[in-house]
């Protein structure tokens, strides 16, 4: 899979070289410092790496050259939602018009984007069956905060003050949990039923006067549908709590499923999954949060507004005494907004329909093609990914899910989500998304076909596994106990550069 | 559909294989009256009838007035091999380095980043990211919590006021107190925070604090004692939390240097465009001692078996998908394609061109401030500034209006941001940097005059 070139290289620190580099702005006059006290300056520069730009370019384009990405192949990774990320746009949130725009540029200049942005709310709240949505969360997580302190303000408002509970189930993301302890609240981890589900008799058990709200994912983190939804939002309506949704496989419901219309209180979307945003090596991604009535006073300002002759503005400054307040400096990640905003134009409603659609209809053929290879612990119809494991192969062959994740390395696929859900031994999340091609998963099939009979007739290939990565299992052990979290000019590298 | 690859004939097959006679029959776990019927949105659109769309949006925004916005964000130049090196679809279509095996390119990357930040801030423990200079500060103030185990911050009102709002929104969920340090009202430091005010809060035996967070420049430009803040944050046995402008730091004294443990700031200024606040860069990076307590993720070097280097995220128990409830945060997704945009800018700027860029700006600022005076708009505050500060113009925000009709956009008025300060109704902050040219600051003093000359409204 990868060329015998594709080593690390010297680090930029070690590619420097006194006098190279610069051109790229004027030099200021000499004296541009001297009114500012001494003692406000720093001592000595930055000891900034001095490259030139193409010396550069090649650092970083060799650099990308060592990374795994939707552009160059599959990447079932479950609950990420890797789909093809398209160029147009890319394009758009480039354009000069979108990307020059000062946060602070008033209504009048701010035309185009507001009308974005209010656009887009718009279709967001369609789609969560919500009645409205706030852009401004910059990520899943955050708008998990976002719309959990909300929650918070909505029981504070009615002076129910002794709600200071939150009910997550097991097999949710670790966002959920650490979202319930930011926002001042105790988690209290609901086991999940034999059937993968939510156990509603163990929520009922839980609920009470001191629940704020319980977080739910729907689809699951094991790719379900919660059958039983119906059945447990009542019962947290009547205990006086609200729900919140984990919108990170939205993916799947798209036009089949609304949940505000079911009954959520408040849910986020992740832009960065549903609506193909990339997601450029760890973010940046935006979690917008819907609500239901509720909690629409709550909304975090500044809110977008459409004006009744059509022109759009800002809220002003303490508009909305009731508003949770600013959860970050500006108005939300609108690069990152207008990509999803096209995305939604390009496919339009039935579009998106289709999306939930194929993505649906991949997994399970995915999950019937693998049921003769690896376990399928829930072996029914699921939505947009599943859970596969390597229990029964790890008792048979001493092979372990890490060792088949590292294999498929070498086959030249990224591995799926490996040990997530918690809640399901020797785990495999796998997604594949609406924009594979059915050639792409049947030969993911083949690949792992192979690596389990590897597993029976040279197990040492797997644990020994990736062979021809850019580099191969890494000491993450001293990377943690003695940490090199940057590189010090003066002693250089513990470790010796590569080449 | 648009990007879906499936024929007809592709789907029937896959519904052979699963053993279902339509794409509806996989929803049929999703209970009857719980069922969706479609989506009313406008039907699709060709990529040549998105584009025209798009491009009709974008032209809708006004970008081609001259600009002295800043508060926060910042105009600068970003050579072009930035972004042609961002749109690399190995890097912005790669997910978080997981499998570090194959994804050593992000995962350098990131580690370049933390090590030329350590350089700029001289901390040197420097996270891979967090959303934007408002959460970073915000994050920074509860580590200064967690490393105290003290539930109060003392937040100077000369730190950006969204920035305020951030911290207080986060702080509410956490039950944890925010008290604002008023700023010095007249003299020589007018504008800085107020030392002796900060004195009196710091004694209060009662309410110890955890963190003083100050900003310098601070939102009004100006520059702040820092070291003198330190140490009576340190004294009092609080942390100290600076909160920083990058570009600023090729010049000014820096985090490490003045004792601050902990720093925080918007990285947009390190290459990023404006694209209305968004996607930024939270920097976020504290002392060595504190490292267990900083959220968000670190990139670490190793080696692997062979014994060759590489990268891993490491630290990780202090993560939420480790933690769960006990997490330093629930920050998950970051902005780490950002954190690349700063490494490239920083690589190919270099450090004296990261100096001409804040010395220029700096250069440009004080005509600025000249050409201002001259026309009858003198500065707010009298003490040192490095590229922003506030002026004092008659009704501002309607100066600020008619000034648009002359196409010069004049900064910020203050009281749009802080609308609970009266001494600042007729304040504009105003800045300057390496791509505020002459002519620029020609016009703004021109229109101000001209202005000035013209019959006021209401008056008509």
């Amino acid at each position: 899979m990868t060329a015998a070139g594709d080593r690390l290289g010297p680090t930029l620190f070690e590619r420097s070289r006194p006098g190279r580099g610069g051109g790229k702005v004027p030099h200021p006059p000499t004296d541009a410092l001297a009114r500012i006290p001494a003692s406000q300056l720093r001592a000595e520069g930055p000891r900034l790496p001095e490259v030139s730009e193409p010396e550069l370019t090649r650092h970083f384009v060799n650099l990308s050259r060592l990374n795994y990405s939707i552009d160059s192949g599959f990447y079932p990774l479950g609950s990420c939602t890797m789909k093809y990320n398209p160029k147009i746009n890319e394009w758009a949130a480039r354009l000069h018009g979108f990307a020059a725009l000062h946060p602070f540029a008033p209504d009048d200049l701010a035309q185009g984007t507001l009308q974005m942005l209010w656009e887009l709310e718009q279709a967001l709240a369609e789609i969560s069956g919500m009645k409205a949505v706030t852009l401004q969360p910059a990520a899943g997580a955050q708008g998990e905060l976002t719309g959990i302190l909300m929650i918070r303000a909505y029981h504070r408002g009615r002076s129910d003050v002794q709600r200071t509970e939150v009910l997550v189930p097991d097999s949710a993301h670790g966002t959920n949990p650490a979202t319930a302890s930011m926002a001042g609240f105790k988690t209290i981890s609901i086991p999940s039923a034999a059937d993968g589900g939510v156990d509603v008799e163990a929520f009922r058990a839980a609920l009470g006067p001191r629940t704020a709200a319980v977080m739910i994912t729907n689809p699951s983190t094991l790719g379900l549908f919660e059958a039983r939804l119906g059945e447990l939002l009542e019962a947290v309506h009547k205990a006086g709590a609200l729900a919140y949704m984990d919108g990170a496989n939205l993916n799947a419901i798209m036009g089949r499923f609304k949940p505000g219309e079911a009954g959520f209180d408040a849910m986020h979307i992740n832009v960065h999954k549903t609506f193909s945003t990339p997601h450029g090596g760890g973010g940046p991604g935006a979690g917008p949060v819907g609500v239901g009535e509720k909690l629409l006073p709550f909304l975090p300002s500044p809110r977008v507004v459409r004006e009744p002759d059509g022109r759009f503005r800002l809220e002003a400054e303490g508009e909305r005494v009731t508003s949770i307040g600013r959860v970050r400096a500006f108005v939300g990640n609108a690069g990152v907004l207008v990509r999803a905003y096209a995305y939604i134009r390009a496919h339009g409603g039935s579009g998106l329909c289709e999306v939930s659609d194929d993505a649906v209809l991949a997994a399970n053929y995915l999950k019937a093609r693998l049921r003769d290879v690896l376990d399928v612990p829930f072996d029914r119809l699921c939505m947009h990914e599943f859970v596969a494991s390597s229990a029964t192969l790890k008792a048979q062959t001493g092979i372990r899910t890490l060792d088949v994740a590292k294999r498929l390395i070498d086959y030249g696929f990224h591995p799926p989500t490996i040990y997530f859900p918690l809640t399901v031994e020797e785990a495999l999340l796998i997604e594949p998304t609406e924009t594979e091609s059915i050639e792409t998963l049947d030969s993911f099939v083949a690949v792992l076909e192979s690596i389990v009979e590897e597993a029976r007739t040279d197990p040492e290939l797997l644990h020994s596994a990736p062979h021809d990565s850019p580099v191969r299992r890494l000491d993450e052990t001293t990377a943690a106990r003695q940490p090199n979290l940057r590189w010090r000019a003066m002693t250089g590298s513990q470790t010796p550069c590569p080449d | 559909m648009a990007y879906g690859p499936h024929t007809p004939e592709d789907r029937a097959r896959m519904l052979k294989v699963i053993g279902v006679g339509s794409v509806d029959d996989l929803f049929a776990d999703i209970p009857e009256p719980l069922r969706a019927s479609g989506l009313r949105l406008p039907p699709p659109e060709s990529e040549w009838e998105l584009s025209a769309h798009l491009l009709k949006l974008a032209g809708a925004n006004r970008v081609d007035l001259v600009s002295f916005l800043g508060a926060g964000a910042y105009s600068h130049f970003v050579p072009a091999v930035v972004d042609q090196l961002l749109l690399r679809g190995e890097f912005y279509t790669a997910y978080t380095p997981y499998q570090p095996e194959i994804s050593q390119g992000t995962l350098q990357t990131i580690y370049e980043y933390q090590s030329l930040l350590a350089e700029l801030t001289g901390l040197d423990v420097v996270s891979a990211s967090h959303y934007d200079g408002a959460t970073a500060t915000a994050e920074g103030a509860l580590m200064a919590c967690r490393a105290t185990r003290r539930e109060r911050v003392l937040v100077s009102r000369g730190v950006h006021p969204h920035y305020r709002q951030t911290l207080c929104t986060y702080f509410g969920g956490a039950s944890l107190v925010a008290d604002e340090i008023p700023l010095v009202a007249d003299g020589p430091a007018a504008g800085t925070t107020d030392l002796a005010a900060l004195q009196r809060m710091l004694t209060d035996t009662d309410h110890p604090v955890a963190g003083v967070v100050v900003a310098n420049p601070s939102f009004f430009g100006l520059l702040e004692p820092m070291a003198e803040i330190g140490r009576l944050a340190h004294a009092a046995g609080a942390l100290f939390v600076a909160v920083v402008e990058p570009v600023s730091l090729a010049v000014l004294a820096t985090p490490g240097e003045y004792g601050a443990d902990i720093a925080a700031g918007e990285g947009q200024p390190l290459g990023m465009p404006l694209s209305y606040g968004g996607p930024y860069l939270g920097i976020l990076a504290c002392r060595e001692a504190l490292v267990r307590q900083i959220p968000g993720r670190l990139v670490g070097m190793t080696t692997d078996v062979d014994g060759r280097r590489g990268f891993v995220m490491t630290l990780r128990a202090r993560e939420q998908d480790i933690r769960r409830e006990k997490a330093t945060s629930n920050i998950c997704t970051n902005q780490a394609l950002c954190a690349l945009a700063a490494t490239i800018y920083l690589a190919t700027i270099g450090p004296h061109g990261l100096r001409d860029v804040a010395a220029l700006g700096a250069a440009r600022a004080a005509e600025l401030e000249v050409a201002l005076a001259a026309v009858g708009a003198p500065r707010l505050h009298p003490g040192p500034y490095l590229n922003e500060f506030a002026v004092r113009v008659p009704r501002a925000p309607e100066v600020h209006r008619r000034l648009l009709d002359h196409g010069v956009l004049a900064g910020l008025p203050l009281a749009r941001a802080i609308p609970d300060d009266p001494s600042l109704v007729n304040g504009l902050l105003v800045c300057a940097t390496e791509t505020t040219t002459a002519e620029d600051i020609a016009a703004f003093a021109t229109a101000l005059a001209a202005l000035a000359a013209e019959p006021q409204e209401g008056v008509r």
